[in-house]
């Protein structure tokens, strides 16, 4: 499984670090998500598919490898 | 259960139909969308898209090939004209009926207008694309309501170089919704960056040269824009037997009648963080919504109480505002970081005791989850703000 972000999509809203915190961070200065892990194991994958799911602004995909 | 209805294809059905699919159901289902378009994203249309930063193409919640691994019954371009509870059938505008054993409502809301043609409305992707051919440099556009469209569809307006005249008819906008120091300065914003805001004037009608206000003056334009709120999508529903009423009435579940929930903008539930009956028209609501009511469609048995701290944010010409929880009707705000003149600040809403919620402008964003968390875990108000001050 692999984590996109669309970063320019993002509108900061820290949506994805409360669904996924071991994947997701936000940046200090103006709350951008920071993809932690792009490959997360699969006991991830179920909180990965919230952020999916929460993302106000749909920039995050989940691709199936 | 075999066959599930989804009503709305926007965020709140399209997250409804997903969840369904995570959680394993695999019957037949059907979504209806009364727009041809496949799912899209809205917030963007009174920013990017209206500022032509992005085509339409952008705003596609998902893509066509992501769509089709739900092997969906997709129903574009059909309205829902009625609801037949008993016999378990959804009536749609091509004259099918479509039966169901669980149904999803999420066809969220529509702009209220003015008496009078030729004024814009921005809900759809379509709105926004005609109203954006209109605009540009020393275009006279007139802004009807000064709320948080209206306030991001000026701000984009304004950067396009069009000149700018929002009409508002409290004498403070938005300060029902987050009071009115906070209000001052979001208005303070417009203002400076040289819109023509005019406070405590009522528009009646659309004219051809205008807006005509109800002191009988006309304001001249060359696009008007009307951005007075939005009404609940429930006329289809008015002979099922459903209580409706500023919405589609549920429970603290999502749910309206035995296995009928509703989800987004259109959703009046019971929300039992804030012991309250809210309707929320955020994005944010509308996906954890139409995941909140698919779960307890397929688990009866182990419904949860949909209990979301809500949260908005808005952009408008320089300011990021943002919001957690649930502003309206708060008894006192308090700047507990930065400053209301500089823009920066954090304010905090008491409603009763309790902590009701936290509005940001200009602050990171990362430093306001606290806040979230703080009215999620239903702190007093003493212990959130305590060494602030009041204003």
């Amino acid at each position: 499984m692999k984590v996109e972000l669309d970063e320019p999509k993002c509108v900061a809203s820290g949506q994805c670090v409360v669904a996924a915190p071991d994947v997701f961070d936000q940046r200090d200065e103006d709350g951008v998500a920071i993809l932690l892990e792009e490959h997360p194991g699969a006991e991830l994958v179920r909180d990965v598919r919230e952020a999916v799911a929460v993302c106000p602004a749909a920039a995050i995909r989940l691709v199936e490898q | 259960m075999k066959r599930i209805v989804v009503v709305g294809a926007s965020a709140a059905g399209l997250a409804a139909v997903e969840t369904l699919r995570r959680e394993g159901y695999d019957g037949t289902l059907t979504l209806v969308g009364e727009e041809s378009h496949l799912p899209y994203d809205r917030p963007p249309l009174s920013k990017q898209v209206l500022a032509a930063e992005w085509e339409p193409d952008r705003v596609a919640l998902r893509t066509p090939a992501d769509l089709a691994g739900h092997d969906l019954d997709l129903r574009l371009g059909v309205a829902a004209t009625g609801l037949d509870l008993a016999a378990q059938e959804v009536s749609l505008s091509d004259g099918a009926q479509v039966p169901y054993d669980g149904l999803i409502i999420a066809t969220g809301v529509r702009p209220r207008r003015l008496p009078g043609e030729g004024a814009h409305v921005l809900r759809t992707l379509d709105d926004a694309l005609t109203l954006r051919e209109r605009l540009g440099p020393g275009r006279r556009l007139v802004v009807v309501g000064a709320g948080f469209l209206g306030a991001e569809a000026a701000a984009v307006a304004w950067r396009l170089g069009a000149k700018v005249t929002l009409l508002e008819p409290a004498s403070v906008p938005l300060s029902h919704a987050v009071g009115e120091q906070v209000g001052q300065v979001l208005a303070q914003a417009h203002v400076d960056h040289g819109v023509n805001l005019r406070t405590g004037v009522s528009v009646t009608e659309v004219t051809d040269e205008g807006v005509r206000l109800g002191d009988g003056e006309e304001v001249e334009a060359d696009e008007v824009l009307v951005a007075i709120g939005s009404l609940p999508n429930t006329a289809w529903l008015a002979d099922s037997g459903l209580s409706v009423g500023d919405g589609v009435v549920c429970d603290e579940y999502c749910e309206a009648a035995r296995n009928v929930f509703a989800a987004g903008d259109v959703a009046r539930w019971y929300n039992p963080l804030f012991g309250m009956s809210m309707r929320i028209e955020h994005r944010t609501n509308a996906a954890e919504q139409g995941m909140a009511a698919a779960r307890n469609l397929l688990n009866s048995q182990a419904r949860k109480a949909f209990a979301p701290v809500p949260y908005f944010w808005s952009d408008q010409y320089d300011m990021k505002i943002q919001a957690h929880g649930y502003l309206r009707g708060h008894d006192e705000v308090a700047v507990v970081e930065g400053d209301l003149g500089e823009r920066r600040f954090v304010a905090a809403y008491r409603t009763g005791d309790r902590l009701a919620g936290a509005l940001a402008v200009g602050m990171p964003p990362k430093a306001i989850r606290g806040w979230r968390s703080a009215i999620a875990a239903g702190v007093t108000w003493q212990e959130a703000v305590h060494g602030a001050t009041t204003v």
